[in-house]
């Protein structure tokens, strides 16, 4: 199924865009599945996502740890760490 | 009340103050402006729309029911902005001010943890998104204590 994906910060920066529609593969289950994937689909994309510890996450706008499935998610967000107020 | 909101304008603190203040006998207030570190000329807030006022609302829900408060207020600046300015507005009003004290620092703390938020600095032509400080995490993990009970 189709998921909308938004990219934040320097994620954003390092793959061009901050909005996409992927359809990842059924074996595809768990954030972190996803990054690894996603990792494999461009140049900008293996630069934003190659380092996982540096990256957090948000599916259908709620903060989610990386083991998080996303079985069902519309929209999932990846980002670096926080750093507002 | 809860007034939680993201602008791109700049933050009239006076005006956020009295509009805070809903006749508790305590209101306590943080103001978190720009800081001229090393020469930053602009500092530039961006936030991922929907999700932010949701995690405010959150923050600001929780400091509520657990302060008892009777306001919450969290006003939050994005854009580019100057040295000097201020990026967030804080403040809890509750009966007295331990509580009220308490729940700003909460909410701030919390804030700095919970709100999708990134910060990138110029100095100049030269700009670098900011890093998050572990003690950022230690200062909201305070928190996650249950509260002394009041004397």
């Amino acid at each position: 199924m189709a998921i909308d994906l938004l990219y934040f910060a320097w994620v954003r920066e390092a793959i061009g865009t901050g909005q996409e529609r992927r359809e990842p593969p059924a074996e595809v289950a768990t954030i972190a599945d996803l990054i690894d994937w996603l990792r494999t689909q461009s140049d900008g994309h293996a630069r934003a996502f190659a380092d996982r510890t540096r990256l957090r996450a948000a599916v259908d706008q709620r903060f989610v740890p990386l083991n998080a499935p996303i079985a069902g998610a519309r929209e999932v967000a990846i980002f670096p760490p926080v750093t507002g107020g | 009340m809860i007034r939680v909101a993201i602008t791109a304008e700049p933050l009239d603190i006076a005006g956020l103050t009295a509009a805070a203040q809903v006749g508790s006998g305590a209101l306590a207030t943080f103001v978190g402006s720009v800081r001229a570190d090393d020469g930053v000329t602009e500092l530039e807030l961006e936030h991922y729309p929907g999700a932010t006022e949701r995690a405010l609302e959150t923050v600001a829900n929780e400091a509520t029911a657990r302060w008892r408060l009777d306001a919450a207020t969290i006003v939050h600046r994005v854009g580019p902005m100057a040295p000097g300015e201020p990026i967030v507005f804080v403040a809890a009003a509750a009966p007295h001010r331990g509580a009220a004290l308490d729940a700003c620092a909460f909410m701030i703390d919390r804030l700095k943890t919970d709100a999708p938020f990134w910060k990138r600095e110029r100095r100049g032509p030269a700009a670098r998104w900011v890093e998050a400080r572990g003690s950022d995490d230690a200062a909201a993990a305070r928190w996650d204590q249950p509260p002394l009970p009041e004397s």
